[in-house]
């Protein structure tokens, strides 16, 4: 009896992603979602981001639009209003997010755009070799921090999916991570309520995955796992924020 | 008392689970050598066609068919089948 195989939605490409890593695991994910929802290709379409998710659309057979750095979710609105039947989300890093992307998911959520934001926070600039980025857990060392995030010099780490609560126009906001089986599913039901919600047209729902880059933390894939569950989710508590 | 020697003797011989592993599209990372229960997968000595060395099964009889593997592997390259015996996950 079949029990799992390669959803069929995901090609035959090999990833350009290093071992271990949990963009990989999420691409995984959407393309095993978007197979359960049976709605068709032709009615998806994702916005795929710049860093190193690029190249996602090499991996998932749907339609895809390549946005500027940052400006997926202004993108996702244009492809949104123009097609308000088909499923539209986006799929960024925290450089865009939290970064050079900011002012465009802030105002995509107020103003209520019936997207998905699929986040992923790696806690490092993970493409450029692992800069700090806004996200860095408080102590973590990256190479422009070497001796670890000092809140006096570089601040806090940035709490977006708190911010994203905050704004009236989301309607699910969630924090997950997909450092364990447990955590893939929980991640896998969240990424189908957060697709199922911008379908429905009730608001934008955010999915913030916390990620491991082991390449740039300086870690094997198993000791990066474990980091997150012994240290990045005492910065980042995961579960759901807001409900509609 | 016999019935539970012989159900531990039925799930300690008979495999429960079978996994079918990619070996080319598999990068070595290991996350499913850590995560199985039932310790029944290594990574190889010998390496692929892009010089990762692969995860395989060493101890096939000791799988309990849980897909815990085929779940954290990043790239997709795990299938796995239920042999009998276990109803759920």
């Amino acid at each position: 009896m079949l029990l799992y195989k390669k959803p069929s939605l995901l090609t035959d490409t090999n990833m350009h992603y290093c071992p271990g890593c949990s963009h990989a695991v999420v691409n995984k994910i959407i393309a095993e979602v978007l197979e359960e929802m049976n709605i068709g290709t032709e009615n998806i379409i994702g916005v795929s981001p710049v860093g190193c998710g690029v190249f996602i659309y090499n991996y998932i057979d749907i339609d895809w639009v390549e946005a500027a750095h940052g400006r997926a979710p202004a993108v996702a609105t244009g492809v949104k209003r123009m097609n308000p039947d088909k499923l539209v989300f986006t799929y960024q890093g925290d450089g865009e997010v939290t970064a050079i992307g900011t002012g465009e998911v802030i105002h995509a959520c107020n103003r209520g755009e019936n997207i998905a934001i699929i986040f992923i926070n790696n806690a490092v600039f993970g493409m450029t070799n692992g800069q700090m980025a806004p996200t860095t857990p408080l102590g973590m060392k990256t190479t422009t921090c070497p001796d670890g995030r000092d809140p006096q010099l570089n601040g806090y780490p940035l709490p977006m999916a708190q911010l994203f609560a905050d704004i009236q126009g989301t309607c699910y906001v969630t924090r997950q991570a997909v450092n364990t089986y447990k955590a893939v599913k929980n991640t896998k039901k969240a990424i189908r309520r957060a697709f199922d919600y911008s379908l429905q047209r009730k608001g934008t729902s955010v999915v913030e995955i916390i990620c491991a880059c082991p390449t740039n933390w300086k870690m094997t894939p198993v000791e990066a796992n474990k980091y997150i569950s012994d240290f990045s989710v005492k910065t980042f508590p995961l579960g759901d924020l807001k409900r509609p | 008392m016999f019935h539970h020697l012989l159900l531990t003797a039925v799930h300690a011989t008979i495999q429960q689970g079978n996994v079918n592993i990619d070996n080319n599209r598999c990068k070595g990372c290991g996350l499913c050598v850590a995560t199985c229960p039932a310790k029944t997968l290594q990574l190889s000595n010998n390496v692929n066609t892009r010089g990762y060395n692969f995860s395989q099964q060493l101890r096939p009889n000791r799988c309990i068919g849980c897909a815990s593997c085929a779940l954290i592997c990043p790239d997709a390259c795990i299938t796995v089948f239920r042999t009998g015996l276990r109803k759920t996950i």
